[in-house]
């Protein structure tokens, strides 16, 4: 907030408003390229190559140019509003999430007590907009990656809640910027950061857990049934085209990054440098805190490229045998660690 | 209890065996040819096109009987005696002119069966294989190198050469016929019927099987 210091207040809203959205862009054309170079890489191929000259880096402009020019169809039995809003009610629901992540130590969208507990709320609405989508269409495929979704959606949320206590459980704290500054400092073994994965053997169990259960809330491979290509045409998107579907891929991808980002930020220290003072302060503090998002961001496209699909009953199964019992008895054994030392 | 412990376990085992096959090919250099700035060298022997050094070719027309498909179409008119064709670097004789040569690459199967009958391996494939047309009728190819006039100049002088060659033929087995008349007219006269009789139908079996041979 610091770095918008004398600036009229109507503006100082907007560039708040405006800059993690720059960022999302961004990333979003940078990742889909990205994930496609490294598909390419780890299948010994080359990816796109064409467009733009090195390594064809103008693919993501070039398909956003293709998408901006197709017809937008509505089929005809759709319901028509609930159709046409659905992308950007996801869209902006990921979106709303990024306004409590702290970018650095100078620039948080919105410095509210109740952080963590707003963005897990917000992107309850992801769920509900995908239903609405996959509804709207109507189309059978449609529905059943909306139903899905939802069914997977509200599943993988209990665990990755649960995760998330064992944090707060620590720091005491739902304000992610003061979470972040709990884990400022190099004291752990005396060389280690102090961030929280390495502050309690628990921890690392809950982050195993928590990048499980945002695997699946970010829709990715394993989890990626609701899309799923090769079996539901294109789950809840199938019927979209242009730049409704755009939007839906836009949203996919920033929810992955800000899943990503709250990973970091909970487990990893957020924008703490890991050598301590050294490589510090407001800009370099942007750097670590997307640089580690953007790690958690590459693993996910890795696991993308390594596993298969679950099955949808395995995928429930997981989550409702193993990952939620896990995720409690882990978060006892947390409080209980917290409690004796 | 135990064995949850241990299938989770070996879940993760395998994951991160899994894990560690993808990144070592993602820093595994790519297989990828890219195509037309790359490319591979053709194994030896590979198909890909016919070409004929027309310089060698001596219009026997094996090559285009061997065709399964038809796609060899050669026309040859024969050397008048005036010109010597000259010899192919194999040393056999050229006795025709090649008024045509043509051969449809948009029906050719790439066999390889034209190429081995040649007596002087002028047919033979080469490894070129980017040659896409627009218009089918661009894949025939032409290998004759002699121009509309001559082909035209040489055929008439062939013609010619053949009708005369035709009336020496005429006048030839003119000549043959009246000798013979005249001997058999001498040989009446002369020997007894009765043992002549044999020897004609002798003579007559012989010639009549030779007729069917040609």
């Amino acid at each position: 907030m610091e770095i918008f210091g004398n600036i009229d207040p109507a503006i100082s809203v907007l560039a708040h408003t405006l800059l993690p959205l720059t960022i999302i862009l961004v990333y979003a054309l940078a990742a889909i390229w990205g994930e496609r170079k490294i598909a390419g890489f780890i299948q010994d191929r080359l990816g796109p190559h064409r467009v733009g000259g090195w390594h064809g880096w103008a693919q993501s402009i070039a398909d956003l140019l293709k998408l901006l020019q197709k017809e937008d169809i509505v089929p005809a039995d759709a319901s028509r509003f609930l159709f046409k809003f659905a992308p950007f009610m996801m869209f902006a629901a990921s979106y709303a999430a990024f306004a409590v992540l702290p970018f650095s130590s100078a620039y948080i969208g919105s410095m509210i007590n109740i952080g963590v507990f707003y963005l897990l709320a917000v992107t309850s609405v992801l769920t509900l907009s995908v239903i609405m989508g996959a509804w709207a269409s109507n189309n059978k495929w449609s529905l059943l990656g909306g139903m899905r979704s939802a069914a997977q959606m509200v599943s993988y949320e209990v665990p990755t809640i649960a995760t998330v206590l064992t944090v707060i459980v620590v720091s005491g704290s739902l304000n992610l910027m003061t979470v972040t500054e709990l884990q400022s400092g190099n004291d752990v073994f005396g060389f280690l950061p102090n961030w929280f994965i390495f502050q309690n053997p628990f921890l690392i169990v809950a982050f195993i857990i928590f990048f499980i259960s945002i695997l699946a809330e970010a829709h990715r491979v394993p989890f990626d049934l609701p899309e799923s290509e090769s079996e539901l045409v294109a789950g809840y998107q199938t019927e979209y085209s242009g730049m409704r579907w755009a939007m839906f891929m836009l949203a996919e991808y920033a929810d992955m990054l800000m899943l990503s980002l709250l990973g970091a930020t909970l487990f990893f220290g957020g924008w703490n440098s890991p050598f301590g003072e050294f490589m510090a302060g407001p800009i370099w503090g942007f750097f670590w805190f997307m640089g580690k998002g953007l790690l958690l961001v590459l693993v996910m496209m890795w696991i993308r490229w390594t596993l298969p699909r679950y099955r949808v009953d395995q995928l429930m199964a997981i989550c409702w045998s193993v990952l939620i019992p896990a995720s409690f008895i882990n978060l006892i054994l947390v409080a209980l660690w917290e409690v004796i030392f | 209890m135990v064995n949850a412990f241990k299938d989770g376990w070996l879940t993760f085992r395998s994951i991160f065996i899994g894990m560690g096959v993808t990144i070592r090919h993602l820093f595994s250099p790519s297989v990828t040819e890219l195509y037309p700035e790359e490319k591979i060298e053709l194994p030896k022997g590979a198909r890909a096109r016919l070409f004929v050094n027309i310089d060698d070719c001596i219009g026997c027309n094996l090559c285009a009987r061997a065709c399964p498909v038809n796609c060899i179409d050669i026309e040859t008119v024969p050397a008048t005696s005036d010109v010597d064709l000259g010899k192919t670097s194999t040393g056999n004789p050229k006795r025709f002119w090649l008024t045509k040569f043509n051969i449809d690459m948009a029906k050719c199967m790439y066999c390889d069966l034209c190429v081995h009958p040649c007596p002087t391996e002028c047919i033979y494939m080469v490894p070129e294989y980017e040659y896409s047309e627009y218009d089918r009728s661009n894949l025939v190819y032409q290998f004759s190198d002699l121009t509309s006039d001559l082909v035209e100049e040489v055929k008439e002088k062939a013609e010619k050469e053949a009708e005369e060659k035709q009336r020496q033929k005429e006048e030839m087995q003119r000549k043959k016929e009246e000798e013979k008349r005249k001997k058999e007219m001498e040989e009446k006269s002369s020997v007894k019927p009765e043992e002549n009789k044999k020897d004609e139908d002798s003579e007559n079996e012989s010639s009549d099987t030779n007729k069917g041979d040609e």
